[in-house]
């Protein structure tokens, strides 16, 4: 009799966990492909040039407001090109940062300094810290590459009243300053329109949320606004895209060191 | 009035236990809401212009709560492949601990220099590093010389390393995440320690700090109470000789201190390291308001009174006393309101509060339980102690000019020496050599650095005004002058970081190793640097949003409170004259103590004068004698005169703990005064002089006055013995004051009553008492 018991048991056991280690799968599985569809429906703009303002607060409420304009060129098959150029503050007017971002390996970096009047390359695994000071990181605004991440579907649910999927990404590399992210991809247009990232103690570090979804070129979907709150530290930022424009003729050698001193 | 109220208690006795005991708990329910805050803000007023800067400080940079581990190889170097591997591993490992938000240590060291064009940053100790005799040469040059690590991070002789962790602590449940962060701190050292027991390991910081505190108020709570309790067993087994006795004042007692633990809880209060001590307070002084009570119900029954006639009797002869104790007890610990330490303000409220419910139990439920409750008494004569008493006080009263003088010769000789006291507040010597933290402290201020800090703010006024060659320049000197300050050890400082990459921009080229002088330059060096920089080494820890304000973090030496505001001063006027333009603050944990006693200090001197006279009021109006009361001013302060000179002598350090022991023991020092004083001038309005008055007063109350004051004298003692200094200071030198108190009413008050107190008393004949004639030979004696 006991022994019956403790077979029914065993069975079962291994049944269930047969069965969860397939549904793991089939959720890696569509995980992936929902990243594959979210690569997608972000393809095949070319290029882009934008103007932002960034908008940092911190807890005791204090702000402070940068400007910069991004050039970006898509690539097919590893990380797009971009180049950054500082407008305000003042004292950083004309710097100009360039990258190269790649899938897996380090992104080639090289940074304009006018008051030095050179071009230095910044040799450095680093990519989780703050863009100039903001609660924006590095990896947080370089483009979403496949490779980057490995990916786990894990549920269908609403957002503020919108069909999303809700897939958790756990990034590759060992210096991304995250364990994982949860990404909320709309299931109208695959984009994200929340991401928590956690940290390296797997505890929530911010919140990233992205509002005012706007159709280009009749198929590409991008957010003006993305408010990060840091949830720990209770600051935050906003980084408004006040124009974009795509397609605007931007070439691969506008993306060399040559082109960082040209930038303006 | 009166004697209704005590009929109404003696008529229905079980009433009132009732009555007592749904209050007792009712009230004790609320102890559920009482909770620990192990925090050393709770020493500080919201309205403290040190904290008022410090948070200030922690709202424009990021917060800096940190825990340090500090590592020592027992051969003495750090720089093996061994240790820097294990310095590696733990700087990974810190990243779990609760909260933490950003790990600082050699190993994760952002390390810059430059190749031709390129500037790279890389960990100082990368996770791919062999260690071969060569990696570790260039460690160790870099460590030695990096002004950022070294005296920090690492010590001067390469013996010690420290990790710095940095955790940003929710508001809400402050103290349980301190806590959390403290067990995972503290069972990862022991995993290492195990492993690594050629290492010794140490923690330090903020949280270690406020860690001990908590646990010094819980070992106090844990081993003083119990202690407390077993005391007053076997001082009352002794002094009352009734096991019935014992039990009836411990559930007065016990119930007065639940009673008041619950109230506390429901009106919002909680534990700190001085509150936690309250129970002892109101154990120690309660017992007394029973002693009375059961003495004189016991004198009445041996004097062939049934049970019920002696309670009464008791109840009558009592109420007066115990009020007028009680509420003088409860005035010295409701002034200390007057001092700037929020949790010594509850200390004194709250006792206070158990006090007054101490003396209203012992004056209903203790005489209700009395009277439904078995107490015997055997009959037994007393005669041989109150001959002692007496032959004590003629041998006073013969002596009294050779006494009084001596005593008067004390008196100056303390008064000189109270000048041997000097306030010191320093937050690490308030815990015992034994203490781990204290241990931590001493290590590191005899190997590394010292634990105290200073967090200086410097506003530019301008948005990017950080990088302004202007105020670039004066960061350079001020920081050059810093490091010449022999109490500073380490400083943080931008200054640091900008000369170096001015340096690696030029191909490292030793020679601009400076001060970048082009305020372009400087803020796009900073904007080069912080993109390299990985999650938590960031800058805003010590520049703020807009780049307008920098903070420089202080290492200093442990110093006393009057050095570090001395320290503070001078940075002061460093920069009143070198950089009038900017605005500046300074402020940091050691310097919030090193203001608070002097300021608790002075408060406390100024509430003096208010304390002595509302009690001196309260004698006057309950003896009815202008003059008795007057003289009372005598024992009642020299007390503490004495004992603050022989603590010059034994000790010279005041802490905030001491500035209470004035007031406290003023309220409880003045009940020896009232009882004897009261016995004293019953006599006199009898008709008798002041010799036979004196007399009466020492064979009546005598005895009890010494039990009483024995009690008092041990259960402050007691509290003497707690391992952390504040609690410890204040009841070693309570018990000593009581002690001398019960002195000076021996020695000193009938001196001054024989000298002073002359004339007759008017109302002695028509008393209507008179007819009672005092007999010396059968007093009461309340023993």
């Amino acid at each position: 009799m006991k022994m019956v018991i403790k077979r029914t048991l065993t069975a079962s056991f291994v049944t269930l966990s047969l069965i969860s280690a397939f549904s793991v799968l089939a959720d890696q599985g569509k995980g992936l492909e929902l990243a594959k569809l979210r690569k997608q429906a972000d393809s095949g703009w070319q290029d882009s040039q934008a103007t932002l303002t960034m908008e940092l607060k911190n807890a005791a409420g204090d702000t402070s407001l940068r400007k910069l304009r991004i050039k970006s060129l898509e690539v097919n098959n590893d990380g797009d090109k971009g180049l950054t150029i500082f407008d305000t503050p003042r004292d950083v007017k004309g710097t100009a940062f360039l990258n190269h971002s790649h899938a897996v390996k380090p992104d080639d970096q090289w940074l304009y300094l006018p008051a030095l009047k050179r071009v230095k390359r910044i040799a450095s695994r680093n990519k989780s810290g703050p863009f100039m000071g903001s609660e924006f990181a590095y990896e947080d605004l370089s483009s979403f590459e496949l490779e980057k991440y490995t990916f786990n579907f894990i549920e269908e649910t609403t957002l503020d009243g919108q069909s999303v999927y809700l897939v958790e990404q756990v990034p590759v590399d060992r210096y991304s300053g995250y364990t994982k992210q949860r990404v909320w991809l709309a299931k109208s247009h695959y984009q994200p329109l929340k991401v928590e990232f956690y940290d390296r103690k797997n505890a929530l570090l911010k919140t990233l949320e992205l509002k005012g979804y706007q159709k280009y070129l009749d198929k590409i979907w991008r957010a003006n606004t993305l408010v990060m709150n840091n949830v720990q530290t209770q600051k935050a930022t906003t980084l408004t895209t006040t124009k974009l424009v795509f397609k605007t003729g931007l070439q691969v050698n506008d993306f060399n060191k040559a082109s960082l001193k040209r930038a303006r | 009035m009166d004697d209704l109220w005590h009929r109404r208690i003696l008529n229905y006795p079980k009433t009132w236990i009732v009555i007592c005991l749904i209050f007792i708990a009712t009230a004790a329910i609320g102890a559920g809401n009482l909770y620990f805050r192990g925090d050393y803000q709770i020493f500080f007023d919201d309205t403290n212009t040190q904290l008022y800067e410090y948070q200030k400080i922690e709202s424009i940079f990021n917060k800096s709560d940190l825990i340090s581990i500090v590592m020592a190889p027992k051969q003495g170097d750090i720089f093996t492949p061994q240790t820097l591997g294990l310095i590696r591993e733990l700087t990974e490992q810190a990243w779990q601990v609760p909260y933490s938000s950003r790990v600082d240590s050699i190993a994760n060291y952002q390390h810059t220099f430059a190749e031709q064009d390129d500037l790279i940053v890389l960990d100082l100790i990368p996770p791919e590093l062999t260690f071969t005799a060569n990696d570790i040469a260039d460690v160790k040059q870099v460590a030695l010389s990096e002004p950022a690590l070294r005296q920090s991070l690492v010590s001067d002789s390469g013996k010690v390393a420290v990790i710095n962790i940095t955790v940003q602590l929710p508001e809400a449940d402050n103290t349980e995440k301190m806590v959390e962060v403290k067990d995972y701190v503290n069972s990862l050292v022991a995993s290492y320690q195990a492993n690594h027991p050629d290492i010794e390991f140490h923690q330090a910081g903020i949280v270690a700090m406020n860690y001990a505190f908590m646990l010094s108020s819980q070992d106090d709570f844990a081993t003083l109470v119990p202690a407390m309790l077993l005391l007053v067993m076997i001082f009352l087994g002794i002094a009352l000789r009734s096991i019935a006795a014992v039990a009836y004042t411990l559930i007065i007692i016990i119930g007065a201190v639940l009673a008041t633990l619950g109230l506390a809880g429901w009106f919002g209060f909680f534990l700190s390291t001085p509150t936690v001590n309250v129970p002892t307070m109101i154990l120690t002084i309660a017992v007394a308001d029973c002693v009375h009570m059961l003495a004189s119900v016991r004198h009445h029954m041996r004097q062939g009174q049934t049970k019920q006639q002696a309670i009464a009797k008791s109840l009558e002869q009592n109420w007066l006393p115990i009020t007028i104790t009680s509420i003088t007890t409860a005035l010295g610990f409701i002034l200390m309101n007057s001092l700037d330490v929020p949790v010594i303000r509850d200390l004194g409220n709250l006792s206070a509060l158990g006090v007054l419910l101490a003396g209203l139990l012992s004056l209903t439920m203790l005489p209700a339980m009395l009277s439904v409750l078995p107490f015997k008494v055997k009959p037994k004569s007393n005669t041989h102690n109150t001959d002692r008493y007496d032959r004590f006080a003629l041998w006073v009263i013969n002596h009294n000019k050779v006494l009084g003088i001596s005593a008067l010769l004390v008196v100056i000789g303390s008064a000189f020496s109270i000048t041997q006291n000097q306030i010191n507040d320093e937050a690490v010597k308030y815990f015992s050599t034994q203490n781990e933290f204290r241990q931590a402290a001493d290590f590191m201020a005899e190997n590394i650095s010292g634990m105290s800090s200073l967090s200086v703010a410097i506003d530019s006024g301008n948005e990017q005004g950080v990088s302004s060659p202007e105020f670039v320049t004066m960061l350079g000197k001020a920081t050059d002058w810093m490091r010449e300050q022999p109490e500073i050890h380490h400083v943080q400082s931008l200054a640091d970081t900008l000369k170096r990459l001015n340096k690696n921009m030029h191909g490292d080229d030793p020679q601009y190793y400076a001060l970048p002088q082009d305020q372009a330059l400087s803020a796009q060096y900073l904007l080069l640097y912080e993109m390299s920089l990985p999650y938590g080494l960031d800058l805003n820890n010590q520049l703020n949003l807009d780049k307008s304000s920098l903070k420089l973090q202080l290492t200093i030496d442990n110093l006393g409170s009057k050095e570090m505001v001395e320290l503070e001063s001078r940075l002061r006027v460093w920069f009143e004259h070198n950089a009038p333009q900017y605005s500046v603050m300074i402020s940091s944990p050691t310097l919030m103590f090193a203001h608070i006693g002097e300021r608790n200090m002075q408060s406390m001197l100024q509430s003096l004068p208010m304390a002595l006279l509302l009690i001196s009021v309260l004698l006057v109006f309950s003896l009815r004698s202008l003059r008795l009361g007057l003289i009372s001013l005598i024992p009642n302060m020299i007390p503490a005169v004495i004992g603050f000179g022989i603590w010059g002598l034994y000790s010279g350090e005041i802490n905030l703990g001491l500035s209470v022991v004035v007031t406290l023991t003023l309220g409880i020092v003045v009940d020896d005064t009232v009882h004897f004083l009261s016995k004293y001038q019953r006599a006199r309005k009898l008709g008798q002089d002041a010799q036979q008055a004196i007399r009466y007063a020492f064979i009546t109350v005598g005895r009890a006055l010494v039990v009483t004051s024995a009690v008092l004298v041990a259960g402050f003692a007691l509290l003497g013995t707690s391992d952390f200094r504040l609690n410890s200071d204040m009841g070693q030198l309570s018990a000593l004051v009581i002690f001398i108190a019960l002195i000076v009413d021996f020695i000193l008050l009938p001196c001054v009553l024989l000298w002073f107190d002359k004339q007759q008393y008017a109302q002695a004949k028509n008393t209507n008492e008179a007819h009672l004639a005092i007999d010396t030979n059968t007093p009461q004696t309340n023993s």
